[in-house]
């Protein structure tokens, strides 16, 4: 029988990133993910890895840069503030194609805003915190046996298509204990050898060059192309999501991350009452999981998006159902005391399910 | 008799055969020929990783016959640090412009020599922004008019140039820190040797070694490449004198 532990999220992230081999961690403090470092400059040195406490955010995820282009499997974390500051390296890991984790374990803002839950960085993540047009894997998971499962994922993710990786938890997930089976990584077989790591020529005709500089006649638009035909098939190939009573539905909730969990109960309330209620929970918020949004609301045309904040995924569900369904939303921007309850959102629930 | 010809100065094999972008009269050329010569003659090319910097030095994969990774705007230090420590073997140099290494990239260059990140840094202080214009660097001298100090370099308001060989001898974690110029034959000979060392001092497990590089912009100090040569001497020196400011290895 597998062991059960009863480890914080922020921990369990952690685990999962040395299963799936992670021995490079670059990290600067910031609440409510202290436990990450923590966890890493405990473990990792005994592993032969190596943990740094960088100067800044943007040092971080440089090191980190570096130890991707080095060839290396690495992760770094933040939350809100400290993922600002590392914008501008996300937009080079995704320039010069170089994988790596990044975990947000989101607090709420603007600005220092404060260390409780909240969901606010969607945008930010899904739609690319830094300049130039790039895309990253989002995963969003709502449980700490996901955060563990997603870590080793998005390891695999990232060297499989070259590009970050982003695991977007929240402070309630991250502080939050819960039961986790520690499942061993299972490494893909068919993963890209990384020819193009700098580790010196070592004999090679020629050097290996990472950069995101394209000067030449049409090498930036050829370029962009190609990390737009990845973006593609991360779309046809790696959507992931729950969904729940769909085939009845007469009302869909959809939520992520740890919302969902709440919204999860709502709906299971909702079902005892006897009304019709589905749910869609994005587990992979980029790629947007389009096409299950699109086929629900052929049947179903009323969809309500709830997240803790003034409304960003509700945009992406919009858009997926171009125009089929009536999507409504419900949220609160976050913060101490702004997270609903069951009951609250069931309300909700039974509101938009009769009118 | 053509037997009787014998080659005393060769392309170094850690350079590639190809015609650089840079403006006549710029020194990185120089300066990139004696980085890969010590890098041949310490029989390093095979495990050396260059990081580039933003600037004019941005193309050293362009001319290097090795790997490189480009680093954003001043983080090189930061990107060296991960690619050194996943692979301890490696030679690790940046190369780095005034205003990557001294304005943007203050932090990442401070710390990396604090923590002695056994990498080799070169330095080239050309007082200005040279891909970008002309415009002030942090190293610009007292006076010096450039594209956003038009009425020359105020220290009231712009503050003064920093001497980054001398704040670096400062910190406990460098091992060597020293200044040149390669505006002469001779100090091309002292540059190519304190080049040379930085690199050994690495090569040796040594820690961190910085060579500060002075060199000319003909081009945005607007002058021939002659007048722009003679300043350095005849101006730069004296802010920015030439010696060796920490050498652990001689202490």
């Amino acid at each position: 029988m597998d062991k059960r532990l009863f480890v914080k999220g922020n921990e369990a992230v952690c685990m999962g990133a040395i299963a799936a081999g992670c021995r490079y961690y670059f990290g600067y403090p910031i609440t409510p993910q202290n436990e990450i470092p923590e966890f890493m400059s405990r473990e990792l040195p005994p592993l032969g890895g190596t943990f740094l406490q960088a100067e800044s955010e943007v040092a971080a995820i440089n090191m980190v840069l570096g130890a991707s282009a080095a060839g290396a499997r690495v992760m770094t974390s933040s939350s809100g503030p400290g993922i600002s500051l590392k914008a501008e390296g996300l937009s080079y890991l995704a320039g010069s194609e170089l994988p790596a984790v990044i975990v947000n374990m989101m607090r709420c803002g603007p600005g220092l805003g404060g260390i409780d839950v909240s969901q606010a960085d969607y945008f930010q993540a899904v739609k690319g915190a830094g300049h130039g047009g790039y895309r990253m894997v989002v995963l969003a998971p709502n449980s700490i046996q996901e955060l563990y499962d997603l870590a080793i994922v998005a390891f695999d993710l990232a060297d499989r298509y070259r590009m970050p990786a982003f695991i977007l938890g929240d402070a309630m997930i991250g502080q939050m204990k819960e039961a986790l089976i520690p499942h061993p990584y299972a490494p893909a077989s068919d993963l890209p050898a990384k020819d193009w790591a700098v580790t010196g020529k070592h004999g090679r005709s020629k050097g290996n060059t990472l950069k995101s500089l394209y000067l030449k006649d049409g090498a930036l638009e050829a370029h962009n192309w190609k990390l737009q035909d990845r973006y593609r098939q991360l779309q046809q190939h790696e959507v992931r999501c729950e969904t729940e009573g769909l085939d009845d539905a007469e009302l869909i909730v959809t939520a992520f991350g740890s919302t969902a969990r709440i919204a999860k109960t709502a709906v299971r309330m909702a079902r005892e009452a006897g009304l019709k209620v589905g749910l869609i929970r994005p587990i992979t918020v980029f790629p947007f999981p389009e096409q299950i949004f699109r086929q629900a609301t052929e049947r179903c045309r009323k969809v309500l998006c709830i997240e803790l904040n003034a409304g960003q995924m509700v945009e992406d569900v919009r858009l997926s159902v171009d125009r089929q369904a009536d999507v409504r939303f419900y949220g609160r921007p976050g913060g101490t005391g702004s997270l609903p309850t069951p009951e609250e959102l069931f309300e909700q629930l039974q509101k938009h399910y009769k009118d | 008799m053509a037997d009787s010809i014998v080659p005393v100065f060769e392309r170094p094999n850690s350079l590639k055969p190809v015609a650089s972008h840079f403006c006549p009269g710029c020194h990185h050329g120089t300066i990139h020929r004696l980085v890969a010569r010590a890098i041949d003659q310490l029989d390093l090319q095979q495990r050396t990783i260059g990081v580039a910097s933003v600037g004019c030095s941005v193309l050293l994969y362009e001319y290097f016959d090795i790997d490189v990774v480009e680093a954003p705007h001043g983080r090189a230090p930061a990107v060296g640090t991960g690619v050194k420590r996943v692979h301890p073997d490696s030679i690790v140099f940046t190369y780095q412009g005034d205003g990557d290494l001294a304005a943007i990239g203050t932090a990442e260059i401070m710390h990396a020599a604090n923590r002695g990140e056994h990498m080799t840094v070169i330095f080239v202080n050309n007082t200005t922004y040279g891909m970008t214009g002309g415009q002030m660097a942090p190293t610009s001298l007292a006076g010096q008019v450039t594209t956003t100090t038009p009425y020359g370099r105020n220290l009231d308001t712009d503050g003064n140039p920093i001497r980054m060989a001398e704040v670096l001898a400062m910190l406990d974690g460098t091992s060597y820190s020293a200044r040149v110029s390669v505006d002469a034959p001779k100090r091309v000979s002292q540059a190519s040797k304190a080049i040379r060392k930085a690199f050994q001092i690495q090569k040796a497990g040594g820690g961190f070694a910085f060579v500060e590089v002075l060199a000319s912009c003909p081009t945005n100090w607007g002058m021939s490449p002659l007048d722009a040569n003679e300043r350095i001497s005849q101006e730069m020196m004296e802010y920015f004198p030439l010696g060796t400011f920490k050498d652990l290895a001689e202490a």
